[in-house]
């Protein structure tokens, strides 16, 4: 559904070679600053550089939960997934879903960190993706709402078993419950410095070796 | 908290206050006291002649205020999304900034010749530049998160418009506002005195002739009050509904 063919020209990231297929579950690994958010963006089609060096399915539907929950302040959480073209009964659904029916009235400033990006992750789903991007989901979150989070993706990942996730996380750990491929970002400009399935110890050890020397 | 609230109702009773007590001192037809200046104002009222010169003027103004503030934020947003916009409208803005209204109404006199048009026409280029001026701030100020969460999400130009852009617009187009019609009454003033045969400003120019300083303050207080509760009646409630939204965010921290 998707297809990298970065030739170099752009001044972060150098020359990638990657495809994505229906139900690739992606983490995407690499020292901060590398170019991780940089390549999200442009996978989600932000970049004017790198649109015609990415190839995409045509109407391929790309949901993108970003770092800050991005939901507009001055609107509900019920209206800003209505925005997207969520009906009335999908909202209620989606807010299930995420645990947040409560909320739904709330504008997201009086909602916590942890609830917002769930707020966040119910728009994403709303426009129903084909792939989902998510930029470090689980970042200054406490031990207990992280794995909450972390367990609500991977049961949204078994639900919808063709959507493809790429996932930004600096934890390798993150990689064993939702990934089935791994991406490591490194250098500068930043190419893919490995492209393999996760699971064993050695690609772990591997990956954290990679990451101390980068 | 609760000393201040009566705390605005200080000064003007002391003006009064004041004016009566110099009224009453120098004994003068050019500071007549307030209960002359209101007994003018009632007879006005009585006749119909000040309430129509009012309504002349205040059609005036609402006219010149919607006007100028459609081209204004149109060319306050266009120039401050688009540098190439801004980078050749920018001298022209200056220029018109710093273009004294009574010149740009005696040149439409001149040229168009002593009609409404040219009056109102007036006014609108002597507001335009104030709002662009603004509302550009504000264009400037537009969150470019957002603004990618709007391409991703493939909002549509309205939406976008709608829900992204006017509630972070709202705040500078409230200042336009509030400027914009206290600048804009004054200067309808000025046509009005120079080339219109009614509104506050040609009856003010009647009363100048025969020193009838009563009428000059009974209309101005009178347009004074009107301006006074279009801000309490229509913008102050506006403002409190569209920035609700920043108040919860704010229990909530």
């Amino acid at each position: 559904m998707l297809e990298l063919r970065l030739d170099g020209r752009h001044p972060v990231l150098g020359m990638i070679d990657a495809q994505v297929r229906e139900g690739d579950r992606i983490c995407l690994l690499g020292p901060s600053g590398v170019g991780k958010t940089t390549l999200l963006n442009g996978i989600a089609g932000l970049d004017p550089q790198l649109r015609p060096m990415i190839g995409q399915r045509a109407g391929l539907r790309v949901g993108y939960l970003f770092q800050e929950h991005r939901l507009l302040p001055w609107r509900t959480v019920r209206q800003n997934l209505a925005l997207v073209g969520a009906g009335a009964a999908d909202i209620e659904r989606l807010l299930a879903e995420v645990g947040l029916s409560g909320a739904a009235d709330s504008l997201p400033d009086q909602l916590s960190l942890g609830m917002a990006r769930r707020a966040a992750l119910a728009r994403c789903l709303a426009i129903k993706p084909d792939l989902l991007l998510l930029d470090e989901p689980f970042a200054s979150l406490d031990a207990e709402r992280a794995a909450e989070l972390r367990g609500l993706i991977a049961r949204l990942l078994d639900q919808h078993p063709a959507m493809a996730m790429i996932c930004v996380t600096h934890d390798p750990r993150d990689a064993d419950d939702l990934a089935n491929r791994l991406w490591y970002l490194g250098g500068a400009p930043a190419t893919l410095r490995c492209d393999e399935p996760p699971g064993s110890a050695v690609n772990l050890s591997q990956l954290s070796e990679r990451q101390r020397r980068a | 908290m609760n000393g201040s609230r009566w705390a605005c109702w200080i000064a003007l009773p002391c003006a009064v206050a004041l004016w009566t007590l110099i009224a009453l001192v120098v004994q003068t037809p050019l500071l007549p006291t307030p209960v002359a200046v209101f007994d003018t104002f009632w007879r006005a009222t009585q006749s119909g002649e000040l309430p129509e010169h009012l309504l002349v003027t205040l059609r005036r103004v609402l006219f010149a205020f919607v006007l100028a503030m459609a081209l204004g934020t149109l060319l306050g947003v266009w120039m401050g999304r688009s540098r190439l916009a801004n980078a050749v409208l920018d001298p022209l803005l200056v220029l018109f900034l710093n273009l004294p209204a009574l010149v740009t109404i005696i040149l439409l006199y001149v040229w168009f010749g002593l009609v409404e048009a040219a009056a109102v026409l007036a006014v609108v280029i002597n507001k335009v530049p104030n709002v662009a001026v603004t509302v550009r701030e504000g264009a400037r100020s537009i969150d470019p998160k957002l603004e990618q969460m709007a391409l991703v999400y493939r909002f549509t130009r309205w939406q976008r418009i709608r829900h992204v852009w006017l509630p972070q617009l709202f705040p500078y187009l409230m200042a336009a506002t509030r400027g914009g019609l206290a600048l804009i009454w004054k200067i309808v003033l000025v046509v009005e005195l120079l080339g219109r045969s009614d509104g506050i400003g040609f009856q003010l120019h009647m009363a100048f002739q025969v020193f009838d300083v009563a009428s000059i303050l009974a209309y101005s207080l009178a347009f004074i009050a009107v301006v006074q509760l279009i801000e309490l009646a229509l913008l102050q409630p506006l403002e409190r509904r569209a920035s609700s939204w920043r108040e919860a965010g704010v229990r909530h921290a």
